[in-house]
């Protein structure tokens, strides 16, 4: 039974699962990224829409047309990694940063910091701003990683559009941000860049929760609205990459709909703030 | 024939709506009851513990990787598309805006109707938007019963009518009546 296009009928579903699966593990075949254990109904989505925009008649062509076209792949890599993003996402997930995180990074000597998924780089320069502001940027270091390396691409550019700033200056006066927000960027007709002095301290770098190990040692991750992607075990088993990349006492956040109750993890942290999901790896 | 959950969408004044659907289901209303109402991206989840008050049955945020309980109604967080797997659990994810909502009512339905089959029943309710039309449609295509809020009685009638040009219901009904049927409906599983 062939499945046309987007439509696909409830026939074929029997099959649906095995179709994906060899979709999935052509991209970690001929690839490397390892989809396998994200989350299917996700997925699946993804697929059926990019199914639906190629033009392709029939899913079980899929997996051959990744494998010898590398531009119909690189579409695909795009559409499952997901990299909606924003400048002072949850303003009080900010607020709270400044409040609770702050007072004990101050107490370092050095900082460092893992972004990861940073996707275009909004979370890192709202971060560095943060920073900034509190006179601790000189003595930090940002690593900011995403797998998506046209993402990073872009984070590098630091180039945003015009139109979202009216939105992230909002966010930043609600997350506790006192200066003028402007002050951060030059704008240029419809975009803007952000300033090179929130830039210097920020490494940009690829790396894959999935496939790569621990990057480096660090007082703080940040790692938000990526784990959602994955299914349980695999979120097991990035929490335990985050365990053994921060130091003790160093400090995770995640997402704002993310936790850590249904990890292995959740004994080895205490709760800074359970709203916020700022979390402090015991000593 | 038993149906395993019931996914509803709405948008425009689908706040009293919402409190009209929780006063009228009875305490042992016992399939699950599955929300997206469009809402602002900045609104947390407080309103959900008021609606909760004004309730016979227990209302949460659905949370991600959450297993999916009789006798429970679920809401979509504000600020994500809601999704169900093939193992009756939720998937959140941030993806862009469907029909200019986030969460959207064709992604939460076009999976559960993937995910239950002929199992599931799609309410669409009140809304000024088209969004949940591609994904009643689906319901349908998967075998399951679709129930549309008929646009006379509905606040706003532009995704009731939107959902009857997708798909041709199987009934249209007032928000009362279509509370009347879901019980009805309930019951029989007994
Ligand atoms: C939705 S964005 C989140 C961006 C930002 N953290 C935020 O919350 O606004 C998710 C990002 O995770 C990245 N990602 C997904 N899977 C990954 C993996 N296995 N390794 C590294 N990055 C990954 C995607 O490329 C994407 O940029």
């Amino acid at each position: 039974m062939k499945a046309k296009l987007n439509q696909y009928t409830p026939e074929i579903e029997p099959h649906m699962q095995s179709h994906l699966a060899a979709i999935v593990e052509a991209v970690y075949q001929k690839y490397g990224y390892d989809f396998r254990q994200y989350s299917e109904a996700h997925i699946k989505r993804r697929i059926m829409n990019r199914m639906a925009m190629s033009g392709l008649e029939d899913i079980s062509q899929m997996p051959s047309k990744i494998l010898n076209d590398e531009e119909f792949a690189f579409k695909l890599l795009q559409d499952l990694s997901i990299t909606v993003t924003e400048m002072f996402r949850d303003p009080g997930f900010y607020r709270s940063l400044r409040e609770n995180v702050i007072p004990i990074l101050r107490t370092y000597p050095f900082i460092k910091i893992w972004h990861a998924g940073c996707s275009t780089g909004e979370e890192a320069y709202s971060m560095a701003i943060i920073l900034q502001e509190e006179g601790l940027y000189d003595r930090t270091a940002i690593y900011a990683t995403d797998f998506n390396q046209r993402a990073l691409n872009r984070a590098k550019e630091g180039i945003f559009s015009n139109k979202l700033m009216k939105e992230y200056t909002a966010n930043y006066q609600l997350s506790g941000g006192k200066e003028s927000f402007s002050d951060y960027y030059t704008s240029n007709y419809d975009h803007v860049i952000m300033n090179q002095s929130l830039k210097k301290n920020i490494v940009w770098a690829n790396h894959n929760l999935v496939t790569d190990s621990v990057f480096a040692e660090v007082h703080l991750i940040l790692c938000r609205n990526v784990l959602i992607y994955f299914e349980r075990e695999l979120q097991n088993k990035t929490q335990k990459l985050f365990y053994d990349s921060l130091i003790n006492g160093g400090i995770l956040c995640l997402g704002a709909k993310e936790g850590l109750r249904f990890t292995d993890l959740y004994e080895k942290y205490i709760e800074l703030d359970k709203k916020q999901r700022i979390f402090k790896k015991k000593y | 024939m038993q149906y395993d959950a019931v996914v509803i969408g709405l948008s425009a004044g689908g706040m009293n709506v919402m409190k009209i659907i929780f006063s009228l289901l009875p305490k042992d209303f016992s399939t699950p009851v599955i929300i997206v109402q469009h809402i602002s991206p900045r609104s947390d989840s407080q309103w959900i513990g008021l609606l909760n008050d004004k309730s016979n049955l227990a209302i949460k945020e659905a949370d991600e990787k959450e297993k999916i309980k009789n006798g429970t109604v679920y809401i979509a967080p504000a600020n994500y598309h809601l999704l169900i797997e093939k193992n009756k659990t939720f998937s959140l994810t941030i993806d862009e805006r469907v029909n200019f909502a986030r969460p959207s009512i064709d992604v939460l339905f076009e999976s559960a109707a993937e995910a239950y089959k002929n199992k599931l029943i799609g309410v669409v309710l009140t809304g000024s938007n088209h969004d949940g039309a591609k994904g009643i449609k689906r319901i349908k295509e998967c075998g399951g019963l679709a129930i549309v809020q008929d646009p006379k009685t509905a606040e706003s009638a532009y995704m009731p009518t939107s959902a009857m040009a997708a798909v041709k219901p199987d009934y249209i009904l007032s928000l009362e009546e279509i509370i009347d049927l879901l019980i009805k409906i309930d019951k029989q599983k007994e």
